[in-house]
């Protein structure tokens, strides 16, 4: 995984989070989804982004096992 | 507000309750994709009607048993009319009508795959563009049957039931994103369906002593496909000459 894989992911992650109406200002690598009040909705949004932007499938056991910001990213960029 | 050029999508809109629901959702400025099973002219006739007046339509076959019709349908309807698809009305319905203790399991699997099933995999295939766009319209038709016993129609029954469960649970998961979900109930509506069936004792059991007609059907649907129906969501609209209250 590159780093510049890893930074498109980013801003296609963070970009998703204020879409769904996180403050960027809150949005961080190690911010927990709890936190930003992501809940099911948000991710099940995100799954479908992942897959239209990185041909990246998420399952809801890989949904699950994401407690940060951070750890979505990680899991999408390692797939690419 | 709807976005420009959505395109609404009608099962079963070649004839009868669906065919003046996708008239009346062009009028209302929809491009509106209907499909059809086997009338392939019918629904081309609807088309026709429709452009005749303004508005873009487009027939597309669309067999809501097979269960991998859903995104490929939703694709077709997007391209013919060059637009997101961010309306879709399950309307597509049949019946096989058979007392419980008789209802064969094809009369069952039929009646469930085409009224519950065909809408279940539809709604959540279109829901994915209607979330992302944060506005979607879902209208599913029901039936007085279903929250009313009628018998000879258990197989029927179970399913708008179902329908109408399956509309209140799904609204609620997407109505922070702008998309409503919501079911029409009629009653008896003067189409090919209920063709024999509107005898007088029938007519008689109805508080306003008549059927409804197809369009009194489609302008309860309209008014939920809009802007203007916007709070409303989950709901189930009756329109059934007071059959239900
Ligand atoms: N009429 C009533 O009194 C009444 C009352 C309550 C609820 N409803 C409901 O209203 C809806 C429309 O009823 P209607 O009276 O207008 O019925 P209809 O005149 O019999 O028309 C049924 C429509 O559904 C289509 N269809 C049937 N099976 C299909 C399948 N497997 N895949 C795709 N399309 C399919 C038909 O296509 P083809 O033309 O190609 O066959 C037709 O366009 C149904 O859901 C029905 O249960 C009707």
């Amino acid at each position: 995984m590159t780093t510049e894989t890893n930074e498109k992911v980013q801003k296609v992650v963070f970009d998703a989070l204020e879409s769904f109406g996180v403050e960027s200002a809150g949005i961080s690598l190690e911010a927990s989804l709890e936190s930003l009040d992501i809940d099911s909705l948000d991710m099940a949004e995100l799954s479908q982004i992942a897959d239209e932007e990185f041909g990246v499938a998420l399952k809801s056991d890989d949904v699950k096992s994401i407690k940060t910001v951070g750890d979505a990213i990680d899991l999408i960029a390692g797939r690419i | 507000m709807r976005p420009e050029r959505a395109v609404i999508l009608v099962t079963g809109g070649s004839r009868g309750i669906g065919a003046a629901t996708a008239q009346a959702l062009a009028a209302d400025g929809w491009a509106v994709a209907l499909t059809y099973r086997t009338n392939s002219d019918a629904a081309a006739q609807v088309v026709s009607l429709i452009e005749a007046e303004g508005g873009a339509a487009a027939a597309l076959m669309l067999d809501v048993t097979d269960p991998d019709s859903a995104d490929a349908v939703l694709e077709q309807a997007s391209k013919a009319l060059d637009g997101p698809v961010l309306g879709l009305i399950n309307n597509a319905g049949v019946r096989a009508d058979d007392l419980a203790v008789s209802l064969d399991d094809d009369a069952w699997d039929s009646v469930l795959e085409t009224n519950l099933t065909g809408a279940f995999r539809l709604t959540r295939s279109a829901l994915r563009g209607m979330i992302r766009a944060r506005y979607g319209r879902v209208v599913n038709i029901a039936s007085v049957v279903g929250p009313r016993a009628n018998a000879g129609q258990a197989n029927y029954a179970a399913a708008k039931a179902g329908l109408i469960g399956f509309t209140k649970t799904a609204a609620v998961e997407v109505a922070r994103r702008g998309v409503t979900i919501n079911a029409v109930a009629p009653g008896f509506v003067r189409t090919d369906m209920t063709d024999g069936v509107l005898d007088d004792a029938v007519l008689a059991a109805i508080p306003a002593r008549r059927a409804g007609e197809p369009q009194e059907v489609a302008a309860c649907v309209s008014f939920l496909a809009s802007d203007a129906a916007a709070y409303v969501t989950g709901s189930t609209l009756f329109v059934d000459g007071g059959m239900s209250a």
